[in-house]
């Protein structure tokens, strides 16, 4: 610890090197903080006039703009109680909806697109085009055959029987083969789909089988929203981790698994973090799919936020505690994780 | 197919010889990317194929259950010539002067560079020309529609104005983005706090953010009241009323929520820039300006590429924006595809919405193959 006041000067002596290498004249150094400044009032205005308006009792929000608690209107706390108390049961319910449903799809997502990812970076895939048409061609009658009025595990059984059927027969005979590239050109490109359009036969599958506003629609369909995003960002992830590790592994005798745990996934952790905390957001601020799946019970922030204009017109005092409530906890993450975000997952998206 | 290259094949599978280095790895691949591939062929490939359906038919809830009938492509003929043309094409004015010349500026540079592209690899000509006329097809038909929507005795329907949301919308959020990137990688001090704060926008709720925005761009009792009332006299101008004033207002909103994405990802991209080249530009005597241009804009192209992209991906299927903002209004004036498609859904017309989806995907589908096969090779090509 005696060297640090050394080591410090040295690296403050490097710092200046290099600005005067590559840095700033002390003119352009204003001119950068005044562009930052501007935009970080850009950014936390609109914020700011949440966080007044929420303060505000609806005379105040009606008669005109005003600007300081305490200055020019007397701040009040009735939205607050309003939110938290006259009708906490509610809001508690959409918190604890949006909690559960970002958290566990997130987790699931992650999981399965880590593998997936990680499986796409290391592996050879060569499936047959054939065997993949015929998985869904199966599926596809068995939705019909539901359609028509059979039981569905009748129907399960039917897909799977037609599948292994064509695997066995028909599907031998071409032998055109996918490569990693077009299976994770597949998975991406699932992003480009209209969720309108994946959500109108969810709606009704979902309809069908009475989980029409549960939690676990709402988290199936966020799995298969997000796994796209989950597999862009991680695959890029894991093929910058080097290689090399898991042949030393491997020369000295671990299985997959064991090289996995203990040389992979700690080195992906910043990775991993930083795609969790996409995704969490994605599905934490989704209102789309939501305002289909849901109604009441399986009700998140969103909705509640939205629900807030009523035939009264919006209630913004109300609104903004809404808001405020449900961005603070992904707001602190987000900054808490800052560090992760430049250093891990985007800087593995950027590297060539 | 060349879009897995723009995504990312940036590296092959490097797993060539390494097949056996683990022992039972048969077992082990298919259990790590199967589960992703039964996932996305359940949620994406079936709703996806069904929808497809849905656009061909007549969908109707009845006491048990519900009804189809196949009804062939009377959904898209109802967009594009009937009942719905208005809100979904538009209404057609007449091309200006200035318009003629951008068509002609446009077919004449597409031949110009496609008659190139064939000289350069005259093996490949037919697919080259195909795949270019296309292009040049449907290039041409939505640049005359939006010239003719957009200008004087024309109204845009929902595919001009998602179109406008999406060029403007993602070109001012990557100005930005780029701009507040080459200033946040500067050595300054306190740069950390300001990373974090910009990404702030992006954790908001969309629909809270709309509301925001609505918030504030009130001219009575938002705050900027003492501007408008200043500008345009007390009470006298409301930007609701106004086509372009909710467009704006829109786009304003989409450039606050989304170039916090922008940002941190091209602050990574320029900080990758190795500090060598640039050196030995300011040796060579370029100016700020050069090393900017000739350096680390080169330097950073792929990645933009895959981030335009990325963007304009999403920005397509932008909705919670003027759904809450402006709810489609003035009259359509705001309404994008993927409200025009709720909006159906809430009617309960189930085929209609999935007939207007399917645009979109096509719509989308086209312009990302473009920016793929255009704007890739070009970036490439200028740093290698």
């Amino acid at each position: 610890m005696s060297t640090a006041p050394t080591e410090l000067r040295e690296t403050a002596a490097g710092a200046t090197r290099r600005r005067s290498a590559l840095g700033l004249s002390r003119r352009s150094t204003v001119g950068v903080y005044v562009v930052l400044i501007f935009w970080t009032l850009v950014v936390l205005f609109p914020i700011y006039w949440i966080a007044t308006t929420s303060l505000k009792s609806p005379l105040d929000v009606n008669s005109g703009p005003v600007y300081l608690p305490g200055v020019d209107y007397e701040p009040t706390l009735d939205a607050w109680d309003w939110a938290l108390n006259t009708e906490g049961n509610q809001t508690r319910r959409a918190f604890v909806n949006t909690l559960v449903v970002g958290v566990v799809s997130a987790v699931i997502t992650v999981a399965v697109g880590a593998a997936a990812s990680y499986g796409l970076s290391r592996m050879q895939y060569r499936p047959r085009l054939s065997s993949v048409a015929a998985f869904i061609g199966s599926g596809v009658l068995a939705v019909f055959l539901i359609v028509l009025g059979l039981p569905w595990p009748t129907a399960v059984l039917v897909w799977t029987a037609v599948f292994a059927a064509s695997v066995a027969t028909w599907a031998r005979r071409y032998q055109f083969r996918l490569t990693n590239d077009d299976i994770a050109f597949w998975l991406i490109s699932q992003r480009i789909l209209p969720p309108i359009a994946i959500v109108l036969p969810l709606f009704v599958f979902f309809q069908q089988i009475d989980l029409l506003d549960t939690q676990l629609a709402l988290i199936i369909t966020y799995v298969g929203a997000n796994l796209p995003i989950a597999i862009w960002l991680l695959r890029d992830f894991f093929a910058n981790i080097p290689i090399d590790l898991e042949e030393a592994a491997a020369i000295e005798g671990a299985t997959r698994f064991q090289a996995l745990r203990k040389i992979i996934l700690p080195l992906a952790v910043p990775g991993l973090v930083a795609t969790f905390l996409f995704i969490l957001v994605f599905a934490w601020n989704e209102f789309l799919i939501a305002t289909v799946l849901s109604s009441a019970d399986a009700q998140t922030m969103p909705l509640l936020v939205v629900s807030q204009n009523a035939t009264r017109g919006p209630q913004w005092w109300n609104m903004s505690v809404l808001i405020i409530i449900m961005s603070v906890p992904v707001i602190a993450m987000a900054i808490f994780l800052e560090r992760y975000i430049a250093r891990g997952l985007l800087v593995g998206a950027v590297k060539h | 197919m060349a879009l897995p290259d723009a995504i990312d094949a940036r590296r092959a599978p490097r797993s060539a010889g390494e097949r056996t280095l683990f022992p039972r790895e048969a077992s082990t691949r298919r259990l790590l990317t199967s589960p992703a591939v039964v996932l996305v062929i359940l949620l994406s490939i079936f709703p996806l194929i069904i929808s497809a359906y849905l656009a061909f038919s007549r969908f109707q809830f009845v006491s048990d259950g519900f009804d189809i009938t196949f009804t062939g492509l009377d959904n898209f003929r109802k967009l594009l010539t009937g009942s719905q043309s208005r809100r979904f094409v538009g209404r057609i004015g007449t091309i200006p002067w200035w318009g003629w010349l951008a068509l002609v500026g446009f077919v004449g540079s597409m031949a110009w560079t496609g008659v190139r592209a064939v000289r350069s690899a005259p093996a490949k000509r037919v697919r080259i020309a195909v795949s270019r006329s296309v292009v040049t097809i449907a290039g041409t038909a939505l640049l005359a529609l939006m010239i003719q929507t957009l200008q004087g005795d024309g109204l845009p329907g929902s595919v001009v104005v998602t179109l406008v949301f999406v060029l403007a919308g993602v070109a001012l959020q990557y100005t930005l983005g780029l701009g507040l990137a080459m200033a946040a990688s500067q050595p300054l001090r306190g740069k950390r706090f300001f990373r974090a704060v910009f990404l702030i926008p992006m954790t908001i709720t969309p629909v809270g953010a709309a509301y925001m925005f609505r918030m504030i761009s009130d001219t009575g009792k938002g705050p900027l009241e003492p501007l408008w009332s200043f500008f345009f006299g007390a009470g006298q101008y409301t930007w609701v009323d106004n086509p372009w004033g909710a467009r704006i207002a829109i786009i304003v909103a989409d450039t606050w929520q989304w170039t916090p994405f922008m940002f941190i990802i091209l602050v990574a991209a320029v900080e990758s820039v190795p500090d060598a080249l640039l050196e030995a530009a300011k040796v060579d005597g370029a100016k700020a300006w050069h090393q900017f241009r000739y350096v680390t804009l080169p330097m950073i192209a792929p990645v933009s590429l895959t981030l335009l992209l990325i963007r304009s991906i999403e920005a397509f299927k932008i909705i919670d924006l003027p759904q809450v903002l402006t709810g489609g209004g003035p009259g359509t004036a705001t309404e994008s595809l993927a409200l025009g498609a709720v909006l159906e859904w809430r009617a309960l017309n189930l085929g209609g919405s999935a007939a207007i989806s399917y645009a979109m995907l096509v719509l989308t589908t086209f312009f990302a193959l473009i920016l793929v096969n255009y704007g890739h090779r070009r970036a490439v090509a200028a740093i290698s």
